[in-house]
């Protein structure tokens, strides 16, 4: 092939970024146009994250200096595909398109009561605490003393915690304003976790659990039957068994605020008026096959909790997108290493690929979507030596032309670059690693 | 004196990357990698080379006597990691 190639990344969360850095260092001549939705860089990194996990931020500035500064990249920001450019003519500018714009949405719990005042996905009060644009406008009522967050994974941990911090540590992050002025007027006092399953079969990870020890004003509260808490001999998670063991030792020091981590119990009915009341419950019990897979089966036991907020963090789903193909039941594009497969036809779409929880489902930490990455790109550059890459009928111009006559404010490196640095000179006048910016007409004010 | 890997680690395994001595685990081709909370340094093995450390995009890697107090034990956590890893 004589011409360079180039390629369309959509979406800059950890799984585009990566895709980005190893198609430049793989191909020393392949350009790279990164399509972002929004004004702001880095996905989930910006706004799934904690605010009290800013450190991990710092992946999204090491790879975007790693990328402009190969001279090969360009950010296209503030362009959304399905909106001011369609599938089609995205793929007419490119030699290839790889999707990598992830799973944001949130899995429903399928039981009554689940859409009353007081009921909320945790990715809503995750992107409102984050200031993403799309969750800033949200009110949370945080005027009873006990939540409930139903979900066994790091999202519901972090829920917790930032539902339990004192307005001191919560003032030292970089959540967004709106959600600093409501949470430090919040009257919970207490989170109850809840995992239908037992602790060897939670998916917090050990990091997270060690660092609750560090809140001095919590007490971390473990509701399990003793015998779930046993490590069965090389199970992979021991560490994580050893830290809820520790906890479940530790008991009740009267601390101010409480975790309570209950397992094997499954939410039935959320009630209430128009606000939540209560939370039933029914405790379950463990069935184990012989494959060694552990599932819940509900007793005929159940409880009330009482609680005025009920967060659901049950997993993340994507969402189709248009004119490509979807597989409902795994939430993902089907795809064979990174080629997106035409059910229809079991072959690969020409020139189209997949990569990040898009590929492979909402599962791993940011680092899980590296090699997931990696291999999508081999796969990209393996066609392209094979000559199955199509010509692109279009040039780089023509992206540029085409937007341009759809009035798009295209937000480029530099104008993402005027966001953060002045981000995060807000957060350097009151001793935070930033202030965010929360609405994407004062971002494209910035960004100029 | 050996090198640690604490909480904050994102497994971005730039470490594993520039490790000369191969003593950061698991790394991205091992099937445990899909899985692990986060990568570990076997403290036997690490020669203080302090290139793991300059490759962390995020600093979650400190020199054993600059572990600050409060993540004090993950020395421990890398060094049991690794003795089971060997097992």
């Amino acid at each position: 092939m004589s011409a360079a190639l180039r390629v369309a990344i959509v979406g800059t969360g950890p799984s585009g970024l990566y895709a980005a850095a190893e198609l430049l260092k793989r191909d020393p001549t392949a350009e790279v146009d990164l399509f972002e939705r929004l004004p702001t860089l880095g996905g989930l990194v910006r706004s799934g994250v904690s605010p009290d996990h800013a450190a991990r931020r710092a992946v999204t500035a090491a790879y975007e200096q790693l990328l402009f500064a190969s001279g090969r990249c360009r950010l296209i920001g503030n362009v959304e595909i399905g909106r001011q450019l369609g599938q089609d003519e995205l793929a007419a500018h490119y030699h290839a398109v790889i999707h990598a714009s992830g799973a944001a949405h949130d899995r429903r719990l399928g039981i009554p009561g689940e859409d009353l005042d007081g009921s909320h996905a945790a990715t809503e009060f995750v992107g409102w605490y984050n200031g993403h644009p799309d969750h800033a406008q949200r009110r949370f009522r945080l005027d009873c003393e006990r939540a409930v967050v139903i979900g066994n994974g790091n999202v519901a941990l972090d829920v917790a915690r930032m539902l339990l911090l004192s307005p001191e540590a919560l003032r030292r992050t970089d959540i967004a304003d709106h959600a600093l002025a409501a949470l430090s007027q919040s009257a919970i006092r207490e989170v109850v976790i809840l995992g239908r399953r037992g602790p060897a079969q939670a998916a917090f990870t050990a990091p997270e659990l060690l660092e609750l020890g560090e809140l001095h004003d919590l007490d971390v509260i473990i509701d399990s039957p003793a015998a779930e808490l046993v490590t069965p001999p090389g199970h992979p998670q021991a560490l994580r068994l050893k830290l809820l063991n520790e906890y479940a030792r530790r008991g009740s020091l009267g601390r101010p605020k409480r975790l309570v981590m209950r397992f094997l119990a499954s939410p039935v009915e959320i009630s209430g008026d128009a606000q939540v009341r209560a939370l039933t419950v029914v405790d379950n019990e463990l069935l184990r096959a012989a494959d060694g897979s552990v599932t819940a089966r509900p007793t005929s036991r159940q409880h009330s909790i009482e609680t005025g907020l009920v967060f659901r963090s049950v997993g993340y789903r994507a969402q189709p997108l248009p004119g490509l193909p979807f597989d409902t039941a795994a939430g993902r594009i089907p795809n064979e290493q990174g080629r997106i497969r035409d059910p229809a036809t079991g072959r690969p779409l020409p020139a189209q690929y997949v990569t990040g929880w898009l590929k492979r489902g909402p599962s791993g930490v940011i680092g899980t979507n590296k090699p997931c990455s990696q291999q999508t790109v081999a796969s990209l550059l393996d066609d392209a030596s094979q000559g199955l890459l199509p010509t692109p009928v279009q040039t780089t111009d023509g992206i540029d032309a085409l937007l341009a006559s759809r009035a798009a404010i295209i937000v480029d490196r530099h104008g993402w670059q005027r966001i953060d640095r002045h981000e995060r000179q807000g957060g350097a006048a009151s001793g935070r690693p930033r202030v965010k910016l929360t609405r994407v007409d004062e971002m494209l004010a910035i960004a100029g | 004196m050996a090198y640690v890997i604490t909480g904050t680690c994102i497994n971005d395994s730039a470490c594993v990357d520039v490790c000369p001595v191969d003593c950061i685990h698991p790394g991205p081709k091992d099937p445990a990698f899909a899985t692990a909370d986060m990568l570990y340094i076997d403290p036997l093995v690490c020669i203080d080379c302090n290139a793991c450390l300059e490759a962390c995009p995020i600093n979650a890697i400190h020199s054993e006597h600059r572990l600050p107090p409060q993540l004090a034990r993950y020395r421990e956590i890398n060094a049991d990691f690794a003795r089971e890893r060997r097992r």
